[in-house]
């Protein structure tokens, strides 16, 4: 009967002592390290461990410590307990990570209250950003890397699409991106169908689209087993074979799961914001010390230059208020954060707190034995579409 | 398990009493752990709904996610549209709860334990999916969020160290908690036992078996929307998780590890299961699911009945005096 | 669209087979010895990542990889009856429960250490890849290949069950335990030979579907209730039923996601409680 209190008791034990100046600064990093999402919380994590690796791990005279606390996966009320108790106990100068929209959604109210700044690390969902003045964005948006494809494929003679998404929140909001875009720029859409979440078989959605005759397929599921069941099915079906081009935003072709899915992936074109192969020293150093804190041949993607970027916006707020945390200033500061990351150039809208950065279009190509989605043309200076929509309606 | 012959003793037992004024003393003693506890707290009386339906009536559910789900969402969509004021919120997640086990009682009580298994599978997963759809209420997988919960009595606002929620929590689970007992208690709590032990001979004496196993989960699932609209109200937001598999999986694992048929083993379950994936999570980020599961294999093969089965042996061997409840 | 019938039709059958390969262990462990072994998923990862290793490390061509991962999931399976299955025969179906699921959480934590927690990749023989046409519908050589191991190995078990001698002492085991012991039967051992081949059928069912399902770490959970539903809707015990229940559900799911794809979610959950519903003790009691 006393089994609880006991059990709790031991709890303590981790509980850590009230901060004082000396004190390191603070990260609670929440994110997904166990369950069906666990490589976002190893992407993101290791991200930031590589920048510390690159740059050291003191800033402006204080230590930075990274506390890692696992959602165990889409779960709301883990992730706001996580956030309540980093603050409360632990005290946490910043609070980062978030691989999944409903996990930061759940939390923005707490870094509200909490007068916590809240880094986003990876969730693309638009309105994150809205929930909370204390919230800053350095990953992406997803309408923000689907427009520049309907664009792209708009210029590029592209006129008959078959839109392929999955069925749930992010996937109706590329869907909607896409189509809105794309139809506005004289595509249109031949036909279009959302996929259930779970679902093992694609071969009936590939078969519908390859009957459609359209000149290109767009795709948007998440990464993982889903890519890799669509691809199956693209490659099995000879879509490829038929003339049929695929695009979609970069999650399709993610590059943590590009060398498992292997050839049926050539030639697929796509949009986003950081590949792996993109060419400049900042990707290069990010490169090399993402491998030398990894250890395994796992490759960074997107979320991997998420949590890179992130910790480098922190590191520059504390060098910026000398090492004197302040969560108002901090905000200040990250407004007008600008600087060259491995993605290419960044900086953060002020009246948003959203990022600005260039999407890239990208091609996958086989080169040196490895798959790569090798950047060929770009959209500099993208910003949030939703947003910016919403700001023209206000005016 | 040995079945009662003589109605129940319903007097409160000093074990009993120690265990509620220690759930308060929670209160004063982990200051910080307050969230953790309420969350231990409403999953307890989740599964203490299990325990009703499954401990005591027999029916195996793996679907039990349906009602806490149903529950959830209710207090949340109408946190969002301006009805934040928190005890009627639990009422209508309650109502609506029960509604829905009323409805889908006729089809998962029919057939075997492996058929009623994945009946109440089959019928949370489509309540799962038609969440996910529901996209302009639910916010599917993005979740529910901008929840407007009221302050409590118009007095407590709900604050960052989860003080107003976990003694918001503990009245009312504590209520639900005495609800239940009562009814387990009653002589209709018997007869459902009597139904667990041999549905036929119930039959043959007269009970009208169909009607009391309708009864029995209906009234779980009120208490699990009502578990369910704690949940959203001290968390101020919906994930579609709340109707997910591993909801339903999970809690029948707290259950089972806790002891079926004895009211606290839901309680005691939900506590071990959820302050060790706390404690180990935070250990281990990553491998912590290893060490969760090792101890429920060593509580499988070392403690026969879970926790209870355990405690029992344990005062046997003391030579000290203890009725199953 | 009536076109596509054909089409639909070989899809749905391609499907069906990998739910029942998936599956089959479990009907197996479940339906033979009235064991609930949810870890049943972790069986067909170990057969999984055996594949993968054999085929990408090793070199093995893919044949022998299949029987690789069937050998290293029935010696998996073997050694973890002996040593614990065994003791958990007698107890609750609860308990089994707990214990399995135990399990499943100690195989994903432990895969992740191993593998990491990124999907693997696989790799099929070039003979396998592509569509062919086969009375003017296009089908999947892999999908083909998938339909005639499916049928093979259900004739195969089927009559092993039902034929032979060691069916019969299966089936003499599972209805009264102390009986057959009486006869002369080594109950521990058909006991622990139907586990093992069980598990060995789980690794084989892992090392063919991961090429549609893909193989990361969170596998065993990740279909669970793919393989419970096959397997109850089938009915426990026949094996035939298993792959009755595969095939319906298999064809009805790619038709409903062709012909009705907005309610494509929706499909397998309901024709599950239908079927449930009007054959209670599953597919094959019913029809007999």
């Amino acid at each position: 009967m006393k089994l609880a209190p006991a059990i709790a008791s031991l709890a303590v034990l981790f509980a850590a002592p009230a901060a004082f100046p000396a004190d390191p600064i603070k990260i609670g990093l929440i994110a997904e390290f166990s369950g069906p999402f666990a490589a976002y919380g190893r992407q993101i994590g290791t991200g930031m461990k590589a920048w510390l690796k690159e740059h050291g791990d003191t800033v402006a005279g204080r230590k930075i410590e990274i506390i890692e606390r696992d959602t165990t996966g889409p779960s709301p009320e883990v992730a706001k307990r996580l956030a309540q108790d980093l603050i409360t106990t632990d005290k946490v100068d910043f609070l980062a990570g978030f691989g999944l929209s409903p996990n930061a959604l759940a939390v923005a109210a707490v870094a509200t209250q909490g007068k916590t700044p809240m880094v986003i690390m990876n969730a693309a969902t638009s309105i994150i950003t809205t929930k909370s003045p204390y919230i800053v964005r350095l990953s992406m948006t997803l309408p923000q890397v689907t427009e520049p494809m309907a664009l792209w494929a708009a210029k590029n003679k592209i006129k008959k699409v078959y839109s392929i998404v999955s069925d749930f929140a992010p996937g109706i909001d590329a869907e909607s991106a896409f189509q809105k875009a794309f139809t506005a720029h004289g595509g249109e859409i031949v036909g279009s169908v959302r996929v259930p979440l779970k679902n093992p078989d694609f071969a009936p959605y590939v078969q519908r689209a390859k009957d459609a005759k359209p000149e290109a397929v767009f795709i948007f599921i998440p990464a993982g087993e889903q890519s890799v069941g669509f691809v199956k099915a693209f490659a099995e079906r000879g879509l490829r074979q038929a003339g049929i081009q695929v695009i979609g935003p970069g999650d399709v072709t993610d590059d943590d799961v590009l060398e498992a899915m292997g050839e049926p992936t050539l030639g697929m074109i796509t949009t986003h914001h950081y590949s792996f192969a993109h060419d400049s020293p900042q990707n290069e150093a990010f490169r090399k010390a993402y491998a030398s804190v990894s250890g395994a041949k796992q490759r960074p993607n997107f979320m991997a230059v998420g949590g890179y970027d992130g910790m480098a916006a922190i590191a520059a707020v504390v060098t910026k208020l000398g090492g004197k945390m302040d969560a108002e200033k901090a905000m200040e500061i990250f407004k007008t954060y600008k600087t060259e990351s491995p993605r290419g150039p960044i900086e953060i809208d002020p009246q948003t707190r959203d990022i600005v950065q260039s999407v890239y279009v990208r091609k996958v190509e086989k080169k040196g034995g490895q798959y790569l989605n090798v950047e060929f043309d770009r959209f500099p200076h993208v910003k949030d579409p939703v947003k910016e929509a919403t700001k023209e309606a206000a005016k | 398990m040995s079945v009662a012959f003589s109605l129940p003793d319903a007097r409160w037992r000093a074990a009993e009493i120690a265990f509620w004024i220690a759930t308060g003393l929670v209160f004063f003693v982990f200051p910080s752990h307050l969230v953790l506890a309420s969350q231990v707290l409403i999953t307890g009386l989740f599964a203490v709904s299990l325990d009703l339906v499954l401990g005591y009536a027999g029916i195996v559910s793996l679907g039990h996610a349906a009602m806490f789900g149903t529950g959830a969402y209710v207090a949340g969509i109408l946190a969002r549209n301006g009805w934040g004021e928190p005890l009627s919120g639990l009422f209508a997640a309650g109502l609506a709860a029960a509604a829905v086990a009323f409805v889908t009682s006729f089809l998962a009580l029919r057939g075997e334990d492996l058929t009623r298994l994945m009946v109440t599978l089959g019928i949370s997963l489509l309540l799962y999916e038609a969440a996910n759809q529901a996209g302009v209420w639910t916010g599917g997988v993005d979740g529910l969020s901008d929840m407007q919960v009221r302050d409590l009595f118009g007095v407590f606002p709900f604050d960052i160290r989860g003080r107003t929620a976990y003694l918001y929590t503990l009245a009312v689970v504590f209520l639900v908690f005495c609800a239940a007992r009562r009814v387990v208690h009653s002589p209709f709590g018997l007869s459902l036992r009597g139904i667990r032990e041999s549905p036929r001979r119930m039959a043959a004496i007269g009970s009208p078996v169909q009607r009391r196993l309708v009864v029995v989960y209906t009234l779980a699932g009120a208490m699990a929307g009502i578990a369910g609209a704690l949940l959203a109200q001290t968390t101020q937001f919906v994930g579609l998780e709340v109707l997910g598999f591993s909801r339903s999986a999970d809690l029948l694992i707290m259950l089972v590890l806790g002891g079926a048929g004895w009211l606290y083993g839901g309680l005691v379950g939900a506590a071990l299961f959820l302050v060790a994936q706390s404690l180990l999570s935070r250990l281990n980020p990553v491998y912590w699911e290893f060490w969760l599961g090792l101890l429920i294999v060593l509580v499988v093969l070392l403690a026969r009945g879970g926790i209870n089965g355990a405690l029992t042996r344990v005062s046997a061997r003391l030579g000290l005096a203890r009725r199953q409840a | 669209m009536l076109s596509a019938l054909p089409g639909v039709l070989f899809d749905g059958v391609a499907y069906g087979s990998l739910l029942f390969l998936i599956s089959i262990g479990l009907s197996v462990t479940l339906g033979l010895m009235n064991f609930i072994n949810l870890a049943h998923g972790a069986f067909a990862m170990v057969g999984g990542y055996a594949c993968v290793v054999a085929t990408l490390r090793y070199g093995l061509p893919f044949g022998v990889a299949l029987v690789v991962a069937f050998a290293v999931a029935a010696i998996a399976g073997g050694v973890l009856e002996r040593v614990l299955y065994r003791r958990l025969y007698g107890r609750s179906p609860l308990d089994q429960v707990l214990f399995t699921i135990g399990l499943t959480f100690m195989s994903i934590a432990a895969a992740t250490w191993v593998f990491g927690s990124g999907q693997q990749p696989v790799r099929l023989p070039d003979t396998l890849l592509g569509q062919t046409r086969i009375l003017g519908v296009d089908v999947g050589i892999y999908r083909l290949f998938l339909i005639a191991i499916v049928f093979a190995l259900a004739s195969g078990l089927a009559l092993l069950v039902t034929r032979t001698r060691f069916g019969a002492r299966i089936r003499a085991s599972v209805d009264d335990a102390r009986t057959a012991a009486g006869l002369g039967i080594d109950v521990e051992r058909v006991f622990s030979v139907t586990f093992t081949l069980g598990s060995g059928l789980a690794g084989l069912g892992g090392a063919l579907g991961i090429d549609v399902l893909g193989l990361d770490p969170t596998f065993p959970l990740k279909y669970m209730v793919y393989f419970l539903l096959v397997v109850v809707v089938g009915g426990a015990g026949t094996i035939v039923g298993t792959l009755c229940a595969a095939m319906v559900l298999g064809i009805f799911d790619v038709a409903g996601k062709y012909y009705v794809p907005w309610a494509g979610a929706f499909v397998i959950y309901a024709l599950m409680v239908a079927l449930l519903l009007l054959f209670p003790r599953g597919l094959l009691r019913r029809i007999r």
